[in-house]
């Protein structure tokens, strides 16, 4: 086996931490086979992360206590300003809501806004959020995963590569659309943003459509049709840079 | 902007379990901490960049208050206490796993500062090594280094006392 670069400390540490690209994560896995002493070591850092979280998580089922809202001990000066600004924050979503209601969702109604850009602007900060289980199947059973989604859509669904991009398959999963199934395919940049293409069928209009922007609070989405297929690209990235990516796809998938 | 408020209040639960891992398992002193860091980042929410990790930014916060204020406090105490479930168990058959979960909390407590935030957030908290950086300010390498001495050190102790325990047992 040659790898594209020798396989180091830094690499088995960051195989352990799920910081490696998949390309590079495969060449360690086939490194680990050929080393047991590597192996063992990549073992013992593993029940490491595992006893660390054994150790600690228990406080995550704590109930947070009320202190944490207000704080007994505290004068009542700083509960004011906390509270203050929690109204603030308030005022500030109602507005922002009013905003919203009266900018964008009035000026955008139809099918492509219920039926593509709010179920996957949903779906987006359902599961970007998610730590522990942000996909159903993970990036290591990509070719299981597109089966599986093309079998399910009744459409062959490929995962478009980005690596180019900097961004990393994580994997996808099944969802139940607003009529339809969907697929979610999620990717992940090193600084640990998301983005996740959202795809379904659907009783669309025209069977082609340009890139159309939409925002949903801090979710900025482009979202296009293509065939029978919509499609929606949603990350908590500025405009640009989320359509360069839905450019990517879009040739890919072309 | 609610959004915001609301994702705050996703992640105290984690907050809290990261300032009890940093102060030790004083869960008092940690949800002070923990306190602390939620009235700056309300305060300072307009500072937030749209782009930018939240969580990131909230652990940024924490690591900052933890530095200037409640190190100095706390580490003239030496608080090397036990938490209480951690207590083995005698005779059970997690006993074994009980002390080895006592012997790494006993360790970890007595890594230094740097080295304990590196571990507790790459390891508990998941983050990415360029992320942790930022937090600490310091280069990335500086992070994937000082992690990779802290493991090995953990993991030379573990491996020591499950000996020690071996040689006891025969």
């Amino acid at each position: 086996m040659t790898y594209r670069a020798p396989i180091t400390q830094s690499d088995l540490q960051a195989y352990c931490d799920g910081q490696l690209s998949p390309a590079r994560r495969r060449e360690v896995e086939q490194y680990l086979l050929d080393h047991p002493e590597a192996a063992e070591q990549v073992d013992d850092y593993q029940n490491l992360n595992d006893a660390i979280h054994e150790l600690y998580d228990p406080v995550l089922d704590e109930p947070v206590p009320a202190q944490l809202a207000i704080h007994p001990r505290r004068q009542k000066r700083r509960l004011v300003s906390v509270a203050a600004a929690a109204a603030w924050i308030g005022l500030g979503a109602m507005f922002g809501w009013y905003m919203h209601s009266t900018t964008v969702s009035m000026t955008q109604p139809g099918p492509l806004n219920l039926h593509l850009v709010q179920p996957a602007a949903f779906a987006h900060s359902i599961y970007t959020a998610e730590v522990k289980h942000p996909v159903e199947v993970p990036a290591n059973e990509q070719e299981h995963l597109l089966k599986w989604l093309s079998k399910r859509l009744h459409t062959e669904i490929t995962a478009p590569d980005l690596s180019a991009q900097g961004y990393y398959l994580v994997g996808g999963r099944l969802l139940p659309s607003t009529d339809r199934m969907a697929a979610q395919l999620m990717y992940e940049r090193n600084d640990g943003i998301r983005v996740t293409l959202y795809i379904r069928h659907g009783a669309w209009e025209n069977t082609l459509t340009a890139f159309q922007y939409d925002q949903r609070g801090k979710i900025a989405l482009f979202y296009w049709i293509d065939g029978p297929l919509g499609y929606a690209l949603a990350a908590q990235l500025s405009r640009n840079e989320l359509l360069k990516l839905s450019e990517t796809i879009y040739h890919q998938l072309n | 902007m609610t959004q915001l408020a609301d994702q705050l209040v996703e992640y105290i639960p984690r907050l809290r379990r990261y300032a009890r891992a940093l102060l030790r398992g004083d869960a008092l002193a940690a949800d002070d901490l923990v306190q602390d860091c939620l009235e700056r980042a309300l305060s300072r929410l307009h500072l937030w960049r749209e782009d930018s990790d939240l969580r990131a930014w909230l652990f940024t916060i924490m690591h900052n208050i933890y530095v200037n204020q409640v190190r100095k406090s706390v580490n003239s105490l030496a608080l090397v206490e036990l938490s209480r479930d951690l207590e083995p168990q005698t005779g059970s058959a997690t006993a074994e796993l009980h002390l080895e979960l006592r012997d790494l909390n006993q360790a970890i407590n007595s890594l230094a500062d740097d080295q304990r935030e590196i571990l507790l957030l790459v390891s508990l908290e998941g983050l990415r090594y360029q992320e942790v950086a930022s937090i600490l300010g310091v280069p990335v390498g500086t992070v994937m280094s000082r992690l990779s001495r802290t493991r090995d050190k953990l993991r030379n102790l573990m491996g020591e006392t499950k000996h020690a325990r071996l040689r006891r047992v025969k």
